[in-house]
Order: structure tokens, then C-alpha cells, then sequence
């Protein structure tokens, strides 16, 4: 403990630290030396090309992809052509540019994924230098060409290739270069002896970095920092220039007293930084110097590889693996010998108190006095995170733990979470894993991206064991490890269908949020088509397997999917693809089956297809429904005769559906239309269109009443129905003499009150009057209110002894019928009584 | 706007909003000044979503109806169509982008898909080579509208139909999605019961998409204990029968669409002194109705015969309120009235509206006006039919309204209706009408009778037993005195009959269905019960005398009585259930009976 401070080097007012995180497990027998190496940052993998330049097909140069920690994952030769660069991409993949311009893209385990080309005029200019970069856009890579031109694709997983102005006067490549991103824009930063130029996509401009004297010289090295902020220009007489890289400031210059450019040069500098550097590595020395102008310097046994980060920088050599980077401030004030910052006395304070000792009361105190306890908790959790040793942790959390018992109202949160998060980085610190995350590293990365990279490495039962402790929602967590695992496994070429299908369904269960319609999509793409079907079993989201299904042309059970989605659309979509894939017997066939379906296409048809409506129930022996198409049908025609031959169809059709009354009706309708026409044709009637009752309305109104009787008695209409209809007819035509002749033809089947009622809405109370008598007692009231003889109505009341009735008399009588009102309520009290 | 979407004790505002932002985002998506081409069926369900004024603070500058041909011209950047996905407008919609094209004019197109996208429409606007002329192509999801504070609905006319005659249960999986997210808003219902074959299927495919959505949804505690899903087809009677309801009688006599009626105008009449009074007004008065209108939420769900007495009431209050003033003596006193005024002066006019509506019905309804004696036959038809008297004869009232040529409508209402209480006709009788019907309207309505017999409307008896009988008992569907002025059972809502479905909704809280499990199975389809797996924590903790709160969906429908009958099962203090209501459509009887109807146009010249 009490050498934690040992590997602090002051620069400035702040300290640097060096600090091992690994012996490599590689076993690299000739070092680093002669490698083309590319280490991804936020401890992402490292890949080496052996002897790149190597091109006797009997040796050809060795591809390998190791973990940071150095543990082999892939190696094979590489068959290709002359790779001039390798980068990795955000979601762990290789990209090897090579010479002709040409990128080709390997995951992790060194499968080919595919590849992609800089440009056509690339292969006869060849890359000279490239660059892999990384924006807000995603992964980017940065070529020059013989010819002296750069290209640029700034998202190689949407490419689109920007060529670059000409930059004036430039032969080869130029002495350095960097990819900037600002303002949302890409831009190369360049130097051609002493000049200086920016390159957009539209201009090419000279700049001149201020404070940049004429003496330093041109520049030989530059090096832009991790979130392009700061730029670092290194000139041929060893001065270094450090500034913002938009190259309005300077901060400072250093003459490092070096006349050979840097091997490496990576800025190293932390959020909030009290003291930005720049590291330079040379042959056998690493220095870091210091905007302040104060420099440090490590000698160096061998060949070294800088990787920049967020917070530091990783040197990489072949035995092991160091971070450098600036000491946090709050590491500082707890660490720093004879501090009295409240974290360094809480942290005392639980030192003694573990050795029983009473001082541990006077340093809290101290801190209490100076109500800091609080702040002292806070430092020592923050300075926890920032720490990689295990035991520096614990004893840090310890003390805030010990500090937090002595505080009543303080949140808990920020001491739990970093409890929580530095147990997720011990674990995937470990060497067999070799994910080297700072505290600062993981919170800008995300845990979310954290978890893909472990499954890209298929480090899944740690991946489920860390969203399972962190407590992250199946759907975001678990369930998309599951959904990785699955689709590597269907990959597995030696295991059967049966069983892979059984592993996949018992680990991925009913997981939510995993689809195995995806999953079987990935089986298909590996041309498993059976497991792709018994994966699509599992699937709960029927809808989903629709589409798959009609790709593998299974139809029939993406048919039945659909229906079992309950989505009809879905169901129309495989119907008019399963319409133009099959013959038309084979898709009734089908239909038939599936009667949901089958109502659907039904549906359709009516709309657009009413042939097919035909042939479909014609197929289902569906004679009532043919009964009713012929019956829809013969109303589209325009001519008689081709109506009437409908409606033959549609009663033969009813006939064989055993529904005597429709074909009885329909052949009552044809009998009907022959007799319009007829009397059309005679008379001029204009009859057509009119149904029965209408057309012996019609008729009456035109006097024809031996061709109404003819009708009343064809047509067996009931006798109430032609009653009403003739007394309605007379009364209309107001021949009264007729209408009581009418009357007495034979007893009225509707009764007399309707006499009464007819006569009187032609206003004839006169007539109304002859009908009052022949009315039923239980009418007869009503008879007398229609003709508004209030006083026969009271007394057919009367006589009858019903009180509503009474009441209904009473309602019409007005003031001035004093006499019958008293009546009425004498009789209705009498009748009240009884 | 719709404050009242939150007065109750759901707060259905949310609901509206969230439609409200997915149509500002989609409208935002269409940068510049735009036109709406409108489906016209949609325009009275983005009523309910949004007035012209959002979508005009969206730069939606013109609208125009979608008819073949070509748009008209307007000097918009963007025109977009409000469709919904069906393949005949879908052929307009490319005659559209056509006749455009020749117009040489450069406006970009975009489709909006209510309440949803479809393959099958997409697909033929690829064949019409139109589906490229297109930069936008979305879905709005507007399953179920809030339509007032304990009310939702699909406003899917059709349904009915879909399901029960053309077997097609889009409207089905509508709601299911619907009901999904309801669920995403509101929380998980953890009890789910149903009566009916459609009641099942929707409630099967919930529990699935649930299952395909498990661990997305967010963890919300639930507001809803219990969704009731119900067939319209399991009480096939109510509708048919007359509601005599003050909303119900509005809807029955004038009709309301989308929340308005139109009302003949002579009767609002501006009563002002002098000169323009003469002119009466010939434009049919038109007023929305719901329950941010104070009045109207008082009395809409009375007995009509109730609401004379409460509008005086009412109306004694404002006068009070108006005759305030005077005993206003101090400026501060007197502010105070002025401040009021508004309000008061609201009401004013909210009651002359209702009074004005109310003459208008009691015109129609009252027993002794002459011209209303048809309505009040009608009634006792009905009420006989209802308490099953002569119901396996032919009926005299209804042979002498088709003698009268009444309208067809209505004959199919109260034959339906004979039908359903008998539970089936005997053959000589269903024969009979039918000819009857044929021969007075014309053969043509024989397709629409071979409907009603599809949907059970309308059907010969099979067995010998009506069992009608037995579940009006069981159920107490009649109740004779019904109070129609202070009720304390539901059937006020129809003067006597109580609605079977929300007699069924009652004796599910109390005492659950068990007790009558023998009814149940005479009622069509399958009864169920299915409980949804709450996340550890999310249950309801439930304060002492604390309300539960069911969601019940009508499928296929409901009227406003049954609607009036739920909400007084609400306010019944013992009831210990409040009810929020949705719906695929607000219907009555002949709103319903059209829907089900054929009609061939004859092309005989």
C-alpha cells in the first residue's frame, strides 16, 4: 500500500503512472519486429501480419488475432494480396487494406465477412499509405495512392467514396498525415516538406500552425488526439508542437534534442486532464512530454506498439502490456504523500480503525469538523474506480463504507453502482478474457456495447452472467446474448439438425425478445433449411415466420402461419403469392383447407374478382351461395332476357341447396318481371322495377284493377294486404261510393277502424262517419277519437268500463268540455273502485 | 380540448395525446406546405384526434376528399393521403399520382395507413407503378379512439358484418392490437373473461402477442383489474330493441356520428329581437355531444321521461344564478358575477339546446301527440316480443306496417327481434314474413334476408324449445314498473328491459358467472376465463372501498342505453365496479340492421 505512489513520475503540476496489466500470454518468438500490428483501442483485440511483404507462395505471411492479454484466437496464412494497413472496425471486425485497393473484412475468429474496394483507379496507382478511423459515423478508412491522391469512405458500413481535391505539388505520399474529424466534417491534415495543408471534400487549404517558427523546421510526424482535439506536429530539427486541431492556439513547443522522427507518436490524455502530453516512442526510449515543457523518460528493452485511448495510452511489447497515463485528481489527493484531503484522512482513519487503534476517531473527527465527511466518502468510491489493483479497491470501498455509517442522509447509489461496475471490470480484466477496460473507458463505451463485445467473442455464459448481476432487462440483456449464441450455434457444421435445434430451444426457451425467426433466417443463410423449418416451430410471432417461409417456398405452412397470426393482411399477402406460384387447382386446394384464408380470398373476389367468386363455390358444391351470386349478378344486367337466365340459374342452384322458399321467390320475381313487361309493352305502365306491392299500387292508379285481381290471386297475397292497399288506393282517388261498396264486399279482414282512419286523413269525417259503428267494441273508442266525437268516444268508455281508455278520452278533452270531463271522472272513479 | 377525456377514472386523455403526437411527428416528417387527401370515411374519426387547427399549425393547407381523377390544384410541396389500406382506394390513389404526373408539376407524395400498413395494398400499388412516387409510406395506429371520458371506440363500421358474415376478422386482430396497446399505456389487465367465438379469438391472440412482446413492455401498474370481452352475437336482442334513453332516443331518432347529431333547425332559431328573425335558419343545426357539455353529461343517460323534470330543475338554477346580480352590491361582489359570467351564460345556452332537442323528441315520443302514436305501437310490440307474449305468431302490427309500406328497417328491426325472443320463428311464420317482405319491397332483399339468417338474426326454429324464456328469467331481463325517474336497476334504460349484455357484465362482479353457468351455455360460443401474469411488485394494493375498474369490450358494437346502463352500474354505490366501455362501433338497431344489408342497383334501362 504504501508504494502506491512508487511508479508516479511528476510532469508538471501532475503525476504520470505506469502500470502493468498483463503478461502477454503470446509466445512471439521474433518479437514485434517485422509486424504489421493494429491493436483496437478500449482494449479491443490485436492483429499482426508476420513479414508483410513476404510473397513466395511456399511461405506465406501469418495472419494472427489475439486477445489484448495476448491469448491467441485466430491464425492463418494470408492468401491474398500485399495488405499495406490493418484497422479494426467499432463492432471488433479486421479490415485489411491492401495494396490494390481493396478492403476485405474478417471477424473476430478470422472468418472472411466480405470485402469492399477504395475505388477502381486505386488498382492501378496502388495505396501507398492508409488509415482507419472512427467517428460519430462509425468506422472510416483513409487511403493515399501513387498517384497522390487521398480517398476517403467515412462509413464503410454505408461506403460512399469521397476523392479529395488535389493537393498542389505533392509527388508520392506526404511526409505525414492524419484523418481530422470536425464539425461533422471528415478532413486530412497533411504536410509536404514545410507546408501544411487541410484537405475537405471541396478545397485544399495551406495553413500555418501558430507560434511555428520558420526555424523548427518541416514537419516529419503528426498525431491528432482520440477525440481529435489536439493536434501534435513533430519537425525534422526535434521540436514538438502541440495545439488544437483547428490550429487557431498553440499550447506549447518542446524541443526534445531528437533529430530522428518518432517511431510512434500518440497523445495521452485523460477527460479533464490537468497536464495533456504527448508520448513519443523511439527505438529504446518512450518519452513523455509535457504541455508544460517538462518531459519523462522510460528506456525501453523492446519493440513497442502505443495504442491511444481515451484516458491513456496501452504499450504493448512482446512480454507484456503497460498503461500509462496521468494520475486522476482524485487519486492524487488521497494518494499524495502527507495529504490531508478528506478522502486520505477517511481512508487513514479506517486503517486504524482495522488496527483497533483510537486515532481512527481523531481522523474522522478531523474530517467531521470540517464537515467533509461526505466529500471524503465520494473520493475515496471515485478514486476505487479509478484504480486497477484489487486489493487498492477493496481498501478504498472499505473506507467509504466505514465513512458511510457516520453519514445519515447519503445516497447510497453512487457506492453501490461502482461496487457493481468494478466487479463487471475485475471480471473481464481476467487474462483468459483480456478486455483491459478503464473505469472511464467503460462508462463512455456502455455497457450495452460492453456486452456485444464479449459476445462477439463469444464469451456468452459471462456475457448472461453480467446482465443477470447488473440486473439489465431481458430484452436488452439476455436475451440478445441468447440470440448471438443461437445463431454462432446453427452455424456448427458437425452437429445435426435435431440437435442443434434441441440446444437451441432449451437454452433460448421462450426468452423475450429473442426471435427465432432470425436465428432460422441465419440457419437458411448457412443453407439448413430443415433446421431453419424446426427453428420456425419455436417462433411465437407467427407473423413473423411468413416471410422466411415463402423464402424457403414452403407455402402451405407459411399459410397457415399467417393464419395463425390473426393478421389478415399477412394472410392476403401469402394468398396472392401462393395465386401466381400455383396452378389454380392446386390453390383452391389449398384454400380449402384453410377456411380463414378461404373467406378472405372469398372477400377479395367479391371486390375485384367475381368470375373466380363463381368457381370458388362452384368447387365447394356452395349452391345457396351460388344461388345468391346468380341473384347479385342478374341485377348488373342491362337486358331482360339475360336477367331472367340469371334468375333460372339462381333457382336451380337454391333448388339443389334444398332452400325451397328462395327458389320459390325467385322464380315468383322472374313471373313478376315477364308480367311488367307485358304490361309495359301493352299499356305503357312502367311498371319494371317495382316490386309486387308497388306494381299493383301502380296498377289500381291506373284503373287496371282486373290485372291487380290477377295479381292479388297469382301471387296469393294475403287478403289484409290487399285490403289495405285498395282502400288506400280508393280513398286516394276519393271514390267513396266504390270504397263502401268495397266495405261490404265481404267482412273486412283488417277491421273497420281502418275505414275510419283513411277516410278521415283525407279529411272526409262525413265518410269516416258510415265505418264508426261497424268498428269492434275494443276499437271503438279510438273510432270516435278519430273522428274527434269526444262525446260517443266517453261513452263507448264508459260502456266499457276501461279506465285508459278514459284516461285517453280525458287527454283530448279541452277546458270547454267541463260537462263530459266531470262525467268522465265520475265513471272512471266508479270504474277505479270495482 | 378534450379536458373531459380526464375527468374519469381513467384518464383517456393519454391515449389521445399520444395519437395526437404520432400525427404531429408524421406530419413533421413532410417538411413544408402540405395538402391532405382524406378517405372520407377517416374524417370523422381524426375528429376525435385532432381539429383542423393542429394540423394546420403543421402547414396542412388544403383538403381535399379522395375521388378518382386528378387532386386539385394547390400550391402545396407535399400532398398526402389519409387512407385506409383497402384495394379499391388504392386503384383512385394511382389515378391521383397519374393524372399528376401529366400536370408536370413537382409535388412529393406520401401515404398515411390507418390504422394500418398493408402488404397486400402496397403490392397493388406496385402493380399500378405507382409505389416508387412515393417518399413517405406510413401507418398511424388508430385502433381504439377515446370518445369520451369512459368511452373508446374503433369507429370500424363493418365489423359486425366481417366477422359474423364474411367470416373475416381484421377487425378482430384490430382489436387485439388495440387492446395490446391499451396494455403498453395503462398497464397489464391481469383478468381476462369473455363470452363468444370472436371474444375467444381476440382474447387468444392477446395472450399471444403478449407472450411476443414479454420483457418489452414497460412495467406500469395496471389500471384496469378486469376486460370483459363480449359478442355482440351473444345478445343479438338489445340493439334491435328502441332505446328510450335521452342520448339513446337522440341517436335512435337523428342519429350520431363520429360524437355529432344533426338536428332540423327551425327549432334553434335564433330568438333575437328585430330585424333577422325572419329568415329561418335551412342549414341543419349541427352539435357535438359529450360530456365536456355539463348538462348533457347530466341527463344523457336518464329515461327520456326523466329528463322534462331535471331540465326544469336546471333551469330554475340558472335563473337563480342569473338572478344573483341583483343581490350583487359591492364591486367586489359584483366581479366576482361577472366572472361567472361565461360559465353561466354556457349553460344558458346548453339548456336551450337540450330543451329545443327535447321538444323535438317528445314530438315523436309523446303518448298523446297523434303523429307519435307509430312510436308508441312500436314500443308495445316490442315490449311484448320482450316479455315473450305471441311470440310464435305472425304479429298484426308488424303486417299492418308492411300493409303501410313502413319503412323496411324497421320491419326487419321488430321481426329480428320476434325472431330472437323466440328463438328462432316457426317455418310457416319465418315463411311468411319473408314473402311478405319480398312482395312489398321488392326480391331484391333477398340477399339482405338470407344475411339476417346468416348472423341468427333472422332464423327458422330448429329445436322445439325456446329457451328465451329461461334466460329472461334467469337474468331478469324484464322487470315490470321499471323506475324510470329514480332507477335502481338497469332496465330504466329500456323502460323495462334490461339489456343482456350488461346483465351479464353485472352478475360477473356479483356473483360471478358461475351462478348461471346453464344460461351461459343457451348463449352462442364459448365462456372463458384467463388471467395474465403480473410482474413481481405491480399488484395492486388495493385501498378499503377502493373501486376495481372493468374494461368492457363490445365486439360488434354497443348502443348508447347499454352504455347508459353501465355507467348507472358505475354509480351504484354498492356496485364496487366502475366501468370504462369500448366498442368496434357505437350503434342502434338501424344502423346495424344497414350494415347487414345487400342492396343490388338493377342497371335495366
Amino acid at each position: 500500500m504504501a508504494f502506491i505512489t512508487a511508479n508516479w513520475n511528476p510532469l508538471g503540476e501532475a503525476f504520470y503512472r505506469k502500470s502493468e496489466l498483463y503478461e502477454m500470454c503470446w509466445n512471439l518468438r521474433d518479437g514485434l519486429r517485422d509486424c504489421l500490428v493494429s491493436a483496437a483501442p478500449y482494449g479491443g483485440p490485436i492483429a499482426l501480419l508476420r513479414e508483410p511483404h513476404k510473397r513466395s507462395p511456399s511461405s506465406r505471411p501469418q495472419l494472427e488475432i489475439y486477445s489484448a492479454s495476448g491469448v491467441g484466437i485466430a491464425s492463418f496464412p494470408w492468401k491474398s494480396g500485399p495488405v499495406v494497413h490493418l484497422g479494426w472496425t467499432v463492432s471488433d471486425e479486421l479490415l485489411c487494406i491492401q495494396e490494390d485497393g481493396s478492403v476485405l473484412i474478417y471477424d473476430l475468429f478470422g472468418s472472411f465477412k466480405r470485402h469492399f474496394s477504395m475505388g477502381q483507379e486505386v488498382v492501378q496507382s496502388q495505396v501507398l499509405e492508409a488509415k482507419v478511423f472512427h467517428s460519430p459515423y462509425g468506422t472510416g478508412v483513409a487511403i493515399v495512392t501513387g498517384s497522390s491522391r487521398f480517398t476517403l469512405a467515412t462509413n464503410i458500413d454505408d461506403l460512399k467514396l469521397r476523392r479529395l481535391p488535389e493537393v498542389p505539388g505533392l509527388q508520392g505520399k506526404p511526409s505525414c498525415w492524419v484523418v481530422l474529424n470536425q464539425e461533422r466534417q471528415t478532413k486530412v491534415l497533411l504536410s509536404n516538406g514545410p507546408e501544411i495543408y487541410i484537405l475537405d471534400s471541396t478545397s485544399c487549404t495551406a495553413v500555418c500552425p501558430p507560434g511555428l517558427g520558420p526555424q523548427a523546421g518541416s514537419i516529419v510526424h503528426m498525431s491528432v488526439s482520440f477525440r481529435y482535439k489536439y493536434l501534435a506536429l513533430f519537425t525534422d530539427s526535434g521540436h514538438l508542437w502541440t495545439g488544437p486541431s483547428h490550429l487557431q492556439d498553440k499550447m506549447s513547443e518542446v524541443d526534445t534534442k531528437k533529430s530522428t522522427p518518432p517511431k510512434q507518436m500518440v497523445w495521452c490524455r485523460r477527460p479533464k486532464s490537468q497536464q495533456p502530453s504527448v508520448v513519443l516512442m523511439w527505438d529504446r526510449l518512450l518519452m513523455v512530454a509535457g504541455v508544460c515543457n517538462d518531459t519523462i523518460q522510460f528506456p525501453t528493452e523492446d519493440q513497442c506498439v502505443l495504442v491511444g485511448e481515451l484516458d491513456g495510452v496501452r504499450i504493448i511489447s512482446s512480454a507484456n502490456q503497460e498503461l500509462l497515463q496521468e494520475v486522476p485528481l482524485v487519486c492524487q489527493d488521497i494518494f499524495k504523500i502527507a495529504s490531508m484531503a478528506p478522502g486520505a484522512l477517511l481512508l487513514e482513519a479506517h486503517r486504524e480503525y482495522e488496527k483497533s487503534s483510537q486515532k481512527a476517531d481523531e481522523y474522522l473527527r478531523e474530517i467531521k469538523e470540517q464537515s467533509m465527511l461526505g466529500e471524503a466518502v465520494r473520493q475515496c468510491v471515485e478514486a476505487a474506480g479509478h484504480e486497477y489493483n484489487t486489493d487498492t479497491q477493496k481498501s478504498l470501498m472499505r473506507a467509504a463504507s466505514f465513512g458511510k455509517c457516520f453519514l445519515t442522509d447519503f445516497s447510497p447509489d453512487l457506492f453501490v453502482s461502482t461496487c457493481r461496475e468494478l466487479r463487471v471490470l475485475n471480471a473481464v480484466r481476467e487474462s483468459s478474457v483480456g478486455l483491459p477496460l478503464t473505469h472511464t473507458q467503460f462508462k463512455q463505451m456502455t455497457l450495452q456495447v460492453l456486452i456485444d463485445r464479449l459476445v462477439y467473442r463469444q464469451f456468452y455464459p459471462l456475457a448472461i452472467e453480467i446482465c443477470r448481476y447488473l440486473k439489465i432487462p431481458d430484452y436488452q440483456g439476455v436475451s440478445r446474448v441468447l440470440k448471438h449464441w443461437a445463431s454462432c450455434k446453427v452455424q456448427q457444421k458437425d452437429l445435426s439438425d435435431e440437435a442443434i435445434a434441441r440446444t437451441v430451444c432449451l437454452k433460448v426457451g421462450d426468452s423475450p425478445g429473442v426471435s427465432y425467426s432470425h436465428i432460422a433466417a441465419k440457419a437458411y443463410e448457412c443453407g439448413r433449411t430443415e433446421l431453419a423449418i424446426k427453428l420456425l416451430d419455436f417462433e411465437a410471432r407467427s407473423g413473423e415466420q411468413v416471410p422466411l417461409l415463402l423464402k424457403m417456398k414452403r407455402s402451405q405452412l407459411a399459410l397457415s402461419k399467417a393464419v395463425e397470426s390473426g393478421d389478415t393482411d399477412l394472410v392476403y399477402t401469402v394468398v396472392t403469392y401462393l395465386k401466381n406460384e400455383m396452378n389454380r387447382g392446386d390453390f383452391f386446394m389449398t384454400l380449402r383447407n384453410q377456411p380463414v384464408a378461404l373467406s378472405l380470398y372469398r372477400q377479395f373476389c367479391k371486390l375485384q374478382e367475381q368470375e373466380t367468386l363463381k368457381d370458388l363455390y362452384n368447387q365447394d358444391d356452395d349452391h345457396q351461395e351460388l344461388g345468391n351470386y346468380y341473384v347479385t349478378a342478374s341485377y348488373r344486367e342491362k337486358r331482360l332476357e339475360n336477367r331472367l337466365s340469371l334468375l333460372q340459374s339462381a333457382v336451380d342452384e337454391y333448388n339443389k341447396a334444398k332452400n325451397e322458399f328462395s327458389a320459390k321467390a325467385t322464380e315468383e320475381e322472374m313471373r313478376l318481371l315477364r308480367f311488367q313487361r307485358k304490361l309495359d309493352d301493352e299499356k305503357g305502365a312502367g311498371l319494371l322495377e317495382l316490386s309486387l306491392q308497388a306494381t299493383m299500387e301502380a296498377l289500381l292508379a291506373l284503373g287496371l284493377h282486373k290485372q291487380a285481381e290477377q295479381l292479388y290471386r297469382d301471387f296469393r297475397v294475403p287478403d289484409k294486404r290487399y285490403w289495405w292497399l285498395k282502400l288506400k288506393s280508393l280513398a286516394e282517388k276519393e271514390e267513396w261510393e266504390e270504397l263502401e261498396k268495397f266495405s261490404k264486399s265481404k267482412k273486412s279482414p283488417i277491421g273497420y277502424l281502418a275505414f275510419v282512419d283513411v277516410c278521415m286523413k283525407s279529411n272526409n269525417t262525413y265518410e269516416a262517419k258510415k265505418y264508426v259503428s261497424k268498428v269492434t267494441p275494443e276499437q271503438r273508442v279510438k273510432a270516435h277519437l278519430a273522428i274527434s266525437d269526444l262525446e260517443g268516444a266517453a261513452d263507448a268508455a264508459t260502456e266499457r268500463r276501461n279506465e285508459s281508455e278514459m284516461a285517453a278520452v280525458l287527454s283530448r278533452c279541452s277546458t270547454s268540455d267541463r260537462l263530459l270531463i266531470d262525467r268522465l271522472n265520475r265513471a272512471r272513479a266508479c270504474a277505479v273502485k270495482k | 380540448m378534450a379536458a373531459h377525456l380526464s375527468y374519469g377514472r381513467v384518464n383517456l386523455n393519454i391515449l389521445r395525446e399520444v395519437a395526437r403526437k404520432d400525427l404531429r411527428e408524421f406530419l413533421d416528417k413532410c417538411a413544408g406546405s402540405k395538402a391532405i387527401v382524406w378517405d372520407e370515411y377517416l374524417t370523422g374519426p381524426f375528429g376525435l384526434i385532432a381539429q383542423y387547427s393542429l394540423l394546420k399549425e403543421h402547414e396542412v393547407e388544403k383538403m381535399f376528399t379522395l375521388k378518382s381523377g386528378r387532386v386539385p390544384p394547390a400550391d402545396v410541396k407535399n400532398i398526402i393521403f389519409f387512407v385506409r389500406p383497402r384495394l379499391e382506394l388504392m386503384d383512385i390513389i394511382a389515378e391521383n399520382v397519374f393524372s399528376e404526373d401529366k400536370l408536370q408539376s413537382s409535388r412529393d407524395f406520401h401515404i398515411l395507413f390507418v390504422p394500418r400498413r398493408s402488404v397486400l395494398c402496397e403490392q397493388r400499388l406496385k402493380e399500378q407503378g405507382v409505389l416508387a412516387s412515393f417518399i413517405n409510406i406510413d401507418e398511424y395506429i388508430l385502433d381504439l379512439i377515446p370518445y369520451d371520458g369512459d368511452l373508446l371506440s374503433m369507429e370500424y363500421e363493418s365489423a359486425f358484418r366481417e366477422c359474423y358474415l364474411e367470416n373475416d376478422q381484421t377487425s378482430l386482430y384490430h382489436t387485439a392490437k388495440g387492446l395490446i396497446n391499451l396494455q403498453a399505456l395503462y398497464g397489464t389487465i391481469p383478468q381476462i373473461y369473455g363470452k363468444g367465438e370472436c371474444a375467444r379469438h381476440v382474447a387468444n391472440m392477446m395472450l399471444r402477442m403478449k407472450r411476443e412482446f414479454a420483457g418489452s413492455q414497460n412495467q406500469i401498474l395496471p389500471v384496469f383489474d378486469t376486460l370483459l370481452l363480449l359478442d355482440r352475437n351473444v345478445d343479438l336482442l338489445t340493439p334491435l330493441a328502441t332505446q328510450l334513453t335521452y342520448e339513446g332516443l337522440i341517436d335512435e331518432i337523428y342519429g350520431i356520428t363520429n360524437g355529432y347529431v344533426k338536428l332540423p333547425p327551425e327549432k334553434f332559431a335564433q330568438k333575437k329581437q328585430g330585424e333577422a328573425s325572419k329568415d329561418l335558419p335551412t342549414e341543419p343545426k349541427k352539435l357535438q355531444l359529450n360530456s365536456a357539455e355539463e348538462l348533457y353529461a347530466e341527463i344523457r343517460d336518464k329515461n327520456f321521461n326523466a329528463v322534462g323534470a331535471a331540465l326544469s330543475k336546471k333551469a330554475k338554477i340558472i335563473s337563480a344564478a342569473f338572478e344573483g346580480r341583483h343581490n350583487a352590491k359591492t364591486v367586489g361582489e359584483i366581479k366576482q358575477f361577472v366572472s361567472q359570467l361565461p360559465h353561466m351564460q354556457a349553460a344558458r345556452s346548453s339548456l336551450a339546446n337540450h330543451t329545443s332537442i327535447a321538444e323535438l323528441i317528445k314530438d315523436i315520443t309523446s303518448m298523446c301527440h297523434l303523429a307519435s302514436e307509430a312510436f308508441f305501437d312500436n314500443l308495445t310490440v316490442e315490449q311484448e316480443f320482450m316479455t315473450g307474449v305471441e311470440t310464435d305468431k305472425v304479429n298484426p302490427y308488424i303486417e299492418d306496417c308492411i300493409a303501410q309500406k313502413d319503412p323496411l328497417i324497421k320491419i326487419l328491426r321488430l321481426v329480428c327481434m320476434q325472431s330472437v325472443c323466440n328463438n328462432g320463428l316457426k317455418q310457416k311464420v319465418f315463411d311468411y314474413y319473408k314473402r311478405e317482405i319480398l312482395q312489398t319491397y321488392g326480391y331484391e332483399h333477398i340477399l339482405t334476408l338470407n344475411n339476417l339468417e346468416k348472423a341468427s338474426l333472422l332464423k327458422p326454429q330448429t329445436s322445439s324449445r325456446n329457451n328465451y324464456p329461461t334466460i329472461r328469467k334467469t337474468l331478469k331481463l324484464w322487470l315490470e314498473d321499471a323506475n324510470e325517474q329514480n332507477p335502481n336497476d338497469i332496465s330504466y334504460v329500456y323502460s323495462g328491459y334490461a339489456p343482456l349484455s350488461v346483465r351479464l357484465t353485472q352478475v360477473l362482479a356479483r356473483p360471478g358467472w358461475r351462478s348461471i353457468e346453464e344460461v351461459l351455455k343457451m348463449l352462442p360460443g364459448p365462456h372463458f376465463e384467463e388471467r395474465q401474469q403480473l410482474p413481481a411488485g405491480l399488484h395492486k394494493k388495493r385501498q378499503q372501498g377502493e373501486n376495481r375498474t372493468t374494461l368492457v369490450f363490445f365486439l360488434g358494437g354497443v348502443t348508447y342505453a347499454e352504455i347508459a346502463a353501465l355507467r348507472f352500474l358505475s354509480q351504484m354505490e354498492d356496485s364496487g365496479m366502475e366501468y370504462i366501455i369500448a366498442t368496434t362501433k357505437l350503434l342502434n338497431g338501424t344502423t346495424w340492421i344497414k350494415s347487414l344489408m345487400d342492396r343490388p342497383e338493377s342497371q335495366i334501362s
